[in-house]
């Protein structure tokens, strides 16, 4: 077992089970903290220091956050069949719900309390992102380079609504080129590096 | 729907519209629904603007990515085919060049380039997810009773790391509930 590899051969079943779960129970939104607990917290299969630029991979490339990083974390564990499980897995139940509500929306659709409710729901899932949020605020406190990479970032996008690719452009370079001597320090975390 | 067209030529219809926006959606789906809405709505007249705002507001609620209003659109004009085909096309193309870049980054594991790009990411994404935060409550209508509810839940599951988040989600509701109840919410 090399440092930074999951401690354990992590079976296909065991993956889809996990994404059908995060699938199925992610209301109001909040996938990437669901897999963040499903997969780190209390499996182990991952560390945060590989989930957390996984997360940042997953944005930057096109296509949906959560399915992206669904693909990143099964291709990690078992390769090709590994990300097609974990996809595979967290799409079936949102697929199976959506068919059911397509069927019936104009039923509840007008119903306000359940309108309410929902909006609850989605407000307490932007809590579990914020959670989540903090967990990478607390990694990146390391060095002022990035803490001013992490702030720029979230002004910028944030407050200023620039647009994510011209901002990705300038700080993933200059982020990444900051973070390249420190490989010849003592690494302070563990970053997987050999 | 338009009458000249068979099941299989809205399918493959469908299929033409959501794939260039599987790779088109950077950063999050909300820059799909624009152009989704003109495709659907506007040129194909598929299905009614009410119609879609009805869906996108079922969509937001239901579990799993939300861009899955793409599959609603396939059943509603195509059915059970016409969901599934959606589906395809939503999410194999972003998912194949997602693939192809983690399983470079993967294979790149204790390599020094690749550990300074997981470090100069990490950063970068503590950046956005509180970015996300931060676009969600404002798109949320940034009501303050949404402000306590989300501070609530982060704070017990900062505290309690390991507890299952169902509780925290029906909380949610809860209050909400209570709030809209007593005649707080407008």
């Amino acid at each position: 077992m090399s440092e930074g590899e999951p401690a354990q051969r992590v079976s296909l079943l065991a993956i889809y089970k996990v994404f059908f779960s995060i699938g199925v129970m992610s209301f109001g939104g909040g996938l990437v903290p669901w897999m963040q607990r499903e997969i780190v917290t209390l499996r182990g299969w991952m560390k945060d220091t590989d989930f957390l630029p996984g997360v940042a991979l997953a944005q930057i490339l096109p296509g949906v956050n959560s399915t992206n990083l669904a693909v990143f974390i099964g291709q990690k564990l078992r390769g090709l069949a590994g990300a097609s499980v974990a996809l595979a897995g967290m799409l079936t139940g949102p697929f199976l719900i959506m068919l059911a509500a397509t069927a019936s929306y104009q039923v509840f659709i007008n119903y306000k309390p359940l309108q309410v409710a929902m909006t609850g729901v989605a407000a307490a899932a932007i809590g579990m992102i914020l959670r989540t949020g903090v967990s990478a605020v607390k990694v990146s406190l390391d060095s002022i380079v990035s803490i001013a990479v992490m702030l720029a970032t979230f002004i910028a996008i944030g407050i200023l609504k620039w647009p994510l690719i011209q901002v990705v452009a300038v700080m993933v370079p200059l982020s990444v080129a900051a973070a390249w001597p420190r490989n010849a320090a003592p690494v302070k975390k563990d970053y997987g590096n050999a | 729907m338009r009458e000249q067209q068979s099941g299989g030529e809205v399918i493959l219809a469908l299929m033409a519209i959501l794939a260039p926006l599987s790779i088109a959606s950077i950063g999050g789906a909300m820059g799909i629904y624009a152009p989704l809405q003109h495709e659907t709505v506007t040129v194909q007249k598929w299905i009614t603007p009410q119609e879609f705002l009805d869906l996108f507001a079922v969509a937001r609620f239901l579990p799993g990515p939300s861009s899955i209003i793409g599959a609603m659109i396939g059943m509603k004009v195509a059915g059970l085919m016409g969901a599934f085909a959606a589906m395809l096309a939503l999410y194999i193309p972003s998912s194949a060049l997602c693939y192809a870049m983690a399983r470079v980054w993967n294979e790149g594991q204790g390599k020094s380039w690749n550990t300074a790009l997981k470090r100069g990411l990490t950063p970068i994404a503590a950046g956005l997810i509180m970015a996300g935060v931060l676009a969600l409550f404002q798109l949320s209508g940034g009501k303050w009773l949404t402000g306590a509810v989300l501070l609530g839940a982060a704070a017990v599951l900062t505290w309690k790391s390991k507890m299952h988040p169902f509780p925290i989600l029906i909380g949610g509701a809860v209050i909400f509930e209570a709030a809209w109840l007593a005649g707080l919410m407008d």
